[in-house]
């Protein structure tokens, strides 16, 4: 005979609502653990999923994701020249936010080097990847742009042509995909007037010096397109993205990159780690302090639970001591209690958040090992919260029957 | 201890007990130096006014009060010397001692049954052993037909008999019952007190009953009296039935 299971049915409703009340806690606590996992698995999705061997960034900067990196276009052909490379392309990185259709978007915009890259390594669910050198996007499906949808970034009207699932920037925001160039006029793009009081500022500042005076055909270059003066590159991209060659050395294709003072190169576990132990960690850290106190909390609650059912027991326990019961009898009663209410709320816990966490606006992971982690924990804070009912029921008297 | 005494065929024993509650102005002495012998097959009734110590020596005798001084012999086992126990009492409770107190004190989650089988396996009776006893035992006190209800669904009388079956259910060699027909009709209470005299009779148990129930002491094979903690020479039960008529 179960006295546990027995005194439960007894005081069911109470028991229920504990119990779903530890569920609901301990889905938060499996859903921050699951957040926690999604933010890994979203910062580290596209360097892991972009087919680069090395990222090779501006120096000493720990760009492009962590941090604005702004190298020259054509670092893409000195890259190539090194030995053991396949391939070398540029990529573009850079956030905005535009209104569409009455709502913010917020877009990470992605520049492929079109035409090397393609996207045909992107996990599209719909569509296909860039077929045209521009005014063509793949977009993320957490942007909420469906296939065929046409945007007007800049100046320029873009067809979503493509759609990838599960592809956001380490801030959660869905990621967009367009060819370099296209990139480039999404993020420099000017109004004219802001044109033309730059080419203004331009010939004033030339009209300023002994050389433009001199020179009439410099002063009314100046005034003119920024490509046609020398003293002005193209627009700066972020990155060049490093393929190598099946069989080449790593570490000397890196070696003789890092040794060019103009730029940092990091590897791919590298470029994965600058993003986690940046932005990631402190949400790591936010998140975890959480899950401490909501598994406090639920020891609290559980404790007080189980210490109150003891309590309205004093006298039954008093009874049972008096025909002679174990010390054990009793402890495992209580014991009991507690190990069914974590576990029934650990189940409930995981049967919600089957339900819940796919509408969570951000990846929620649950993982196998973080499960059995829980699992341990819920373990561990049923036993602690049944210290207090415990340290009670054994000092009950027998002859407290009496009274 | 472990002296065995011509009397220790006694099923129980009780040499110069004492008890005091509180200390200082608020002492009270609830028990002053009581000596008492049961026998085997003995059904005893004590009693005496309110206030007179009888509860206090009955828990004494049920290892749940431990006295200040004296010793508590059951079964020819030296159980307490003073508040010393010299055996486990939880264990040496479940299976020498039986109980009955005024109220019924059945556990509200377990049915009928259930309240009679955990006495029986708290004494490591295997469950369905258990349950076969209980059944035997509720049917033998008639109240078979309210097995499976819960104590709330029982009678007060139907609750007591249950709490009788749940006191015989170890064989105890000792049975102590405090004023357990206080809340009885008096033909259930006679039930109940007849009930203890066979059980007496029949298993050889000794039974001491705290009772005011006057009408039943020709149940008793013996009373005893006690007043201001002292426990006043032993009557004959047709004695004390005299003097009550008188
Ligand atoms: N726990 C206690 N603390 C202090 N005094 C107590 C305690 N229990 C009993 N007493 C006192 O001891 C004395 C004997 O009490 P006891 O309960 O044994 O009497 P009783 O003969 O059973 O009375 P009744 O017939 O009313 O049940 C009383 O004066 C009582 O007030
Ligand atoms: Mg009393």
């Amino acid at each position: 005979m179960n006295l546990a299971t027995k005194d439960i049915r007894h005081n069911f409703g109470r028991f229920a609502l504990t119990t779903v009340g530890v569920g609901l806690l301990l889905m938060i606590v499996m859903g921050m653990g699951g957040i926690y996992r999604g933010l890994i698995r979203e910062a580290t999705l596209l360097v892991e999923r972009i087919g680069a061997d090395f990222w090779v960034v501006q120096g000493s900067t720990r760009g492009p994701f962590a941090e604005i990196s702004r190298v020259p276009p054509i670092l893409e052909d000195r890259v190539r020249g090194v030995p053991g490379v396949a391939s070398a392309r540029r990529f573009v990185s850079h956030t905005i936010q535009r209104e569409f259709r009455g709502r913010p978007l917020r877009i990470v915009v992605q520049g492929l080097a079109w035409p090397d890259d393609q996207g045909a390594w992107l996990p599209l669910v719909a569509g296909r990847s860039l077929g045209r050198a521009h005014f063509e996007m793949v977009a993320d499906r957490s942007l909420g742009l469906p296939l065929g949808e046409r945007v007007k970034l800049g100046k320029d009207v873009y067809e979503v042509v493509g759609l990838t699932s599960g592809m956001v920037g380490s801030g959660g925001d869905g990621l967009g995909f367009f060819t370099v160039s296209d990139a480039q006029s999404i993020q420099f793009d000017l109004p004219g007037d802001a044109i033309r009081l730059d080419r203004q500022s331009r010939r004033a500042r030339a009209e300023a010096m002994d050389v433009g005076r001199v020179q009439p055909l410099l002063l009314e270059r100046s005034a003119g397109m920024s490509s046609g003066i020398p003293a002005l590159g193209p627009p700066m991209v972020s990155a060049v993205l490093v393929t190598l060659e099946p069989g080449a050395e790593p570490h000397a294709v890196a070696a003789t990159i890092a040794s060019w003072p103009d730029v940092t190169v990091y590897s791919k576990q590298q470029q994965k780690d600058l993003l986690l132990s940046g932005m990631v960690d402190k949400a790591r850290r936010q998140l975890g302090l959480f899950r401490a106190l909501l598994i406090i909390i639920s020891t609290i609650i559980m404790a007080l639970i189980i210490y109150t059912l003891t309590l309205d027991k004093v006298h039954d326990i008093a009874m049972l001591k008096l025909i002679g019961a174990r010390n054990s009898v009793i402890v495992s009663l209580i014991l009991q209690q507690a190990l069914l209410i974590g576990a029934l709320g650990y189940g409930l816990a995981y049967w919600l958040g089957t339900f819940a966490f796919p509408r969570f606006p951000r990846l929620v992971m649950i993982e196998a090992p973080d499960l059995v982690q829980l699992a341990a924990i819920v373990l561990g804070i049923s036993v602690l919260a049944s210290l207090l009912g415990i340290w009670k029921a054994v000092r009950v008297e027998p002859n407290k029957v009496l009274s | 201890m472990t002296q065995t005494s011509a009397q220790s065929t006694a099923a129980l024993e009780a040499l110069n007990l004492t008890k005091v509650y509180g200390s200082g102005n608020t002492e009270v002495i609830a028990m002053n130096d009581v000596t008492l012998r049961v026998s085997r097959g003995e059904i005893v009734a004590l009693l005496g006014p309110s206030g007179a110590g009888k509860s206090t020596l009955l828990t004494a005798l049920g290892l749940i009060n431990p006295p200040n001084s004296g010793r508590i012999v059951i079964g020819g086992t030296p159980v307490m010397d003073g508040p010393r126990a010299l055996v486990d009492l939880p264990a040496f409770r479940r299976r020498h001692l039986g109980f009955v107190f005024q109220k019924a004190n059945l556990i509200p989650f377990l049915n009928a049954t259930e309240n009679v089988q955990v006495a029986l396996e708290i004494n490591d009776v295997p469950p369905r052993a258990a349950k076969r006893r209980a059944m035997e035992l509720l049917d033998y006190l008639g109240v078979a037909d309210r097995a499976d209800n819960l104590p709330d669904a029982l009678s007060g009388g139907q609750q007591q008999r249950v709490a009788v079956a749940r006191a015989l259910a170890n064989h105890p060699s000792l049975i102590l019952a405090d004023e357990p027909t206080a809340a009885l009709d008096s033909h259930r209470g006679r039930q109940v007190m007849e009930l203890f005299r066979k059980v007496a009779h029949e298993r050889a148990a000794a039974v001491l009953v705290v009772t005011h129930d006057h009408r039943s002491l020709d149940v008793f094979d013996r009373t005893c009296e006690m007043e201001d903690g002292r426990l006043r020479g032993t009557l004959e039960a047709s004695t004390a039935t005299a003097q009550t008529l008188a």
